[in-house]
């Protein structure tokens, strides 16, 4: 599954991706594209604060796995 | 500005609107009021009058500072150590005056003494700069050691003490230290630059007779007697209100992380300035989350990307890893009351509801 919030600006990707991970199962990834430069800070953080994982982040592309 | 500032600059602008540089009865009289502000000042900063340089602001003091410590030491190098939270003005003046070198801090701010320490033992360091404390959350440094490794590498050590004099103990050690009078209820534009002897200064642009060529320029009298006022006024209440702010404080942060979900609250708890408490708030938008505290009555500042005219959003969170959006910056004033911090409590967690509410959160 892929987002593509590239355009849009902060909080407004990671809002999109928190009310995307309900729709995905325990342990399934969802691509984020975001060039927000406040993206590289938030989704990692958001990722820390909801006990989600961040698979990987790289240039605008961050991959999430559901852990909960 | 603190009443006893306005007062002393009212009379000032009548008994000190002359050139101290001239010599006429005006001039020296000018000369003198400037003189008795440098000692009144300087006493503050626990320096000699003839260690202090008074510039046209907090961010004109770094700049110049900067710049003159790093040019004394071009035989050496031009390498400028600086940690990943300094104030702008400092990451700005770094780059003008030769070859930064950024030194990461961990999740509460604080700069990687390790990394520090490894960086200032570098051959071509010309100086290292770290804040008293983080402007934006609060959190101190560690400048007893940082100042112990400067010494050990023969390397000065320039300390931008804006967001700390007057509310908070700035420890020895350093070569330099800069200040900004408004951050203790003094006016704006003017800045403070000591400089301890044995630093060597080369300014780096045409020079005057003015402040050792540091501050080019007929100086603004009445406002330096203001910041000295200011000043005075300000330490002689230093015990009591800054007791009062750090409880405060904690009471504010306690509450804010107690009454609201998803807010993450940064900075040190403890090893902290006084009076400023940061926190971010997930899947609010900085610019609504001001104007909604602004029509509250509240004036806060934001480090979210949407309130900078960069776009970006704060270096300082970014550095530390921690939600840039929904940040909000709370400082106390001396006027500053319990019943307004308590007003703060109560009404935030509604008004972040309400906002989360109307993007569907």
């Amino acid at each position: 599954m892929t987002l593509d919030c590239r355009g849009m600006l902060c909080p407004l990707p990671v809002i999109k991706l928190a009310q995307a991970i309900p729709d995905l199962a325990i342990g399934d990834t969802i691509t984020v594209l975001a060039d927000d430069p406040a993206a590289a800070t938030d989704i990692p953080a958001w990722c820390r604060m909801r006990s989600q994982e961040l698979v990987s982040a790289i240039d605008d592309r961050y991959v999430v796995r559901r852990l909960t | 500005m603190h009443p006893k500032a306005r007062d002393v600059l009212l009379s000032a602008l009548d008994s000190g609107w002359a050139d101290p540089a001239r010599l006429h009865h005006e001039g020296r009289t000018a000369r003198l009021l400037l003189d008795n502000a440098r000692a009144v000042l300087a006493e503050g900063l626990g320096v000699r009058a003839d260690e202090l340089f008074l510039t046209t602001s907090g961010t004109a003091a770094i700049h110049t500072g900067l710049l003159a410590v790093t040019a004394a030491r071009r035989r050496v190098g031009d390498v400028v150590v600086h940690s990943a939270v300094e104030h702008s003005a400092v990451l700005h003046a770094a780059a003008a005056a030769g070859t930064p070198t950024e030194v990461p801090v961990d999740a509460r701010g604080r700069v990687d003494l390790d990394a520090f320490a490894h960086q200032v033992q570098q051959p071509g360091v010309a100086v290292a700069a770290l804040q008293s404390a983080n402007h934006e959350v609060a959190t101190r440094q560690p400048i007893v050691e940082a100042a112990e490794f400067c010494a050990k590498a023969g390397v000065p050590l320039f300390v931008d003490g804006a967001a700390s004099i007057a509310h908070d103990v700035v420890p020895a050690g350093w070569s330099a230290l800069t200040a900004s009078a408004h951050k203790w209820g003094g006016p704006a534009g003017v800045g403070l630059l000591a400089v301890r002897k044995g630093t060597r200064l080369a300014p780096a642009w045409p020079v005057d007779e003015r402040e050792d060529g540091l501050s080019p320029g007929h100086p603004n009298v009445p406002a330096a007697l203001a910041a000295a006022a200011a000043l005075q006024a300000r330490l002689s209440e230093a015990d009591e209100l800054n007791k009062q702010h750090r409880t405060w404080i904690d009471e504010l942060r306690h509450r804010v992380a107690a009454d609201i979900p998803d807010v993450e609250v940064v900075g040190d708890p403890d090893d902290r300035l006084p009076h400023v408490l940061t926190f971010s708030c997930l899947y609010v938008d900085g610019e609504a989350l001001v104007t909604a505290l602004d029509a509250a009555g509240f004036s806060i500042s934001s480090g979210s990307a949407c309130t900078a005219s960069t776009l970006r959003p704060s270096h300082v969170l970014a550095a530390m890893g921690v939600l840039t959006h929904g940040n909000v910056r709370v400082s106390l004033g001396r006027t500053s009351t319990h019943d307004e911090v308590d007003r703060f409590a109560t009404v935030l967690p509604g008004i972040v509801q309400r906002i989360r509410a109307e993007v569907g959160m």
